[in-house]
């Protein structure tokens, strides 16, 4: 092959290798794209529940049953959530940090919410809680309630969203490595003096997201939650399948108007996340440098 | 106030790997001694060892006539330099530095006041007066280093020890730390050990050297010892790009005082 078949773009401007007219088109389709499948349903679930007016809208929360649902619906996020940054940060910490066997095992056993659907997620806790099920005979022995009741919900909460604060963290720590926690040991720290003052300020801000996602799913989940609640009105209802209840019921105004509170949540928190990313922009170059 | 180290036939294995194969050094207080030698020799893996970061399979190390298997990283108070630096990045130099001061327990913390003088100080003796505010993200190679010294010995350390300590930097700047860090040892006076795999650098800036392969210990000497008569083939391999070949005298740093 001679040099000749090589060829150089040389002319300036060029080198990138698109027109302008070729990244209008690009932007055009992302926005497009990005308008039509993220942007439109959002808007159209907050016009469905003010359609008939803010009346309406406001009238579907004084339902007693809704109200239940939104307050179970943060009781377990606020179960959920702290339990799994718990154990993210542990788990995270021993992949990042430490080497031993099975280690990889690990590794794909945090992905298994990710890769199986929830319902199974939610039928495992059945096999496992119910009446019917290996421990059922137990529980009832010994009054104990999961299935078809708030500790299911919550189990099957943690269990769909453990992933979310362990994957943002694994690779964040293994590719700030060891040594920083080295030098604070050397230099007389204890482990937790340490953990405070060096590792977790390394770390915040993945926390930090990890936490935001894992509260949205948190709250949002349907699948798993669905198969383990019962559907007991105004007790083991959580806001998304309160949503599906009063749709089915034809009960539209009220069904967006919830929705519409659910997604609003889940604005909130990405407003938050922004926020912050905004306030504190140079704090966060710096510990991406270095 | 420093102290001795005496290493006596340590050695460690990582899985299969055989890293130290019964290694023993004296280190004399207040002297500075390298330890050299190829990738893969275990030379980092002896440092390590002896600031607690790695547990040896066997064999111990004395800090003056204390065994250092009973103390804890905290007890043992070694100045480390790490080959990185491992500075905290979200940290000040200012914080840095005090860290080893802050982190004590409340009964032998220094106040803050003492511990901003005691860094301030510091900072003049690594010539970085005025840096106090800066980032790690913010300051050079060489600069990053000397915080990272700054930060070692703010603990009042025992023993010195230095991994690579100018392997990340460039050619220039590299020299002048060298002069710079010898002087430094000839005011401070602690018990260093510093790894290189620089031959010019071991023999320009120690007072003894340490030449390691393969986990073990191949000659220990001064460097005109060892330029003089090399102990094995490996050593005399090794050294000999910084032989004098037409009778002239290698360039060493003079002890000052």
């Amino acid at each position: 092959m001679s040099d000749a078949t090589i060829q150089f773009p040389s002319k300036t401007g060029s080198e990138i290798g698109e027109s302008f007219a070729v990244k209008l088109v690009l932007i055009a389709i992302a926005v497009a794209f990005l308008a039509a499948v993220l942007l439109l349903p959002l808007v159209v679930v907050f016009m469905e529940g003010f359609r008939k007016g803010a009346e309406n809208f406001f009238a579907a929360f004084s339902d007693p049953d809704t109200l239940s649902a939104v307050r179970l619906t943060l009781l377990v996020a606020a179960i959920a959530v702290p339990f799994n940054i718990v154990f993210g940060l542990a788990a995270s910490w021993a992949i990042a940090k430490f080497n031993f066997k099975g280690k990889n095992l690990l590794l794909t056993l945090i992905d298994l919410p990710f890769s199986i659907s929830p319902v199974i997620s939610g039928l495992v806790f059945i096999l496992l809680f119910s009446a019917h099920g290996w421990f059922g005979p137990w529980l009832k022995a010994n009054n104990v309630e999961i299935i078809f009741a708030t500790p299911g919900i919550v189990l099957a909460t943690v269990f769909v969203t453990f992933p979310f604060v362990a994957r943002e963290l694994i690779p964040l720590m293994q590719s700030q490595g060891t040594t920083e926690e080295e030098a604070a040991l050397t230099l007389g720290a204890s482990g937790w003096y340490t953990f405070f003052y060096v590792t977790l300020p390394n770390i915040r801000w993945a926390l930090l997201y990890g936490v935001l996602l894992c509260n949205a799913r948190a709250m949002g989940e349907f699948g798993a939650v669905s198969v383990v609640s019962g559907h007991i009105r105004g007790l083991t209802n959580t806001m998304p399948l309160q949503i599906e209840i009063l749709y089915n019921e034809y009960n539209f105004t009220a069904a967006f108007a919830v929705a519409s509170l659910l997604a609003g949540l889940a604005l909130v928190t990405l407003v938050i996340k922004s926020l912050l990313e905004w306030r504190y922009a140079s704090e966060l170059a710096a510990s991406r440098r270095h | 106030m420093s102290v001795s180290v005496t290493i006596k036939n340590l050695k460690k294995a990582f899985s299969a790997f055989p890293a130290l194969q019964g290694v023993s050094l004296d280190v004399a207080e207040g002297e500075l001694v390298a330890l050299l030698g190829p990738s893969g020799s275990g030379k980092t893996t002896l440092l390590r060892s002896v600031a607690g970061l790695e547990f040896p399979d066997s064999g111990s190390v004395f800090f003056g006539d204390t065994d250092a298997a009973q103390l804890t990283l905290r007890e043992r108070r070694i100045g480390f330099v790490f080959q990185h630096y491992a500075l905290f990045r979200h940290m000040t130099v200012m914080d840095n530095i005090a860290f080893g001061l802050r982190a004590r327990p409340r009964k032998t913390r220094p106040s803050e006041t003492q511990i901003k003088a005691r860094v301030l100080e510091l900072l003049s003796l690594v010539q970085l007066d005025g840096l106090e505010a800066r980032y790690p993200s913010q300051l050079s190679g060489g600069q990053r280093q000397r915080v990272a010294l700054a930060r070692a010995l703010a603990i009042d350390p025992r023993v010195l020890l230095l991994d690579e300590p100018f392997g990340a930097l460039d050619a220039k700047v590299r020299k002048d730390l060298r002069r710079w860090l010898r002087q430094l040892h000839d005011k401070t006076r602690h018990t260093t050990l510093f790894v290189t795999h620089d031959q010019e650098e071991a023999f320009e800036l120690a007072d003894r050297i340490a030449i390691l392969n393969n986990g073990h210990i191949e000659q220990i000497g001064t460097p005109a010892e060892i330029l003089r008569a090399p102990a094995t083939d490996f050593v005399a391999d090794f050294i000999d790009d910084i032989r004098p070949k037409d009778g002239g005298k290698v360039t060493r740093l003079r002890r000052a005082g």
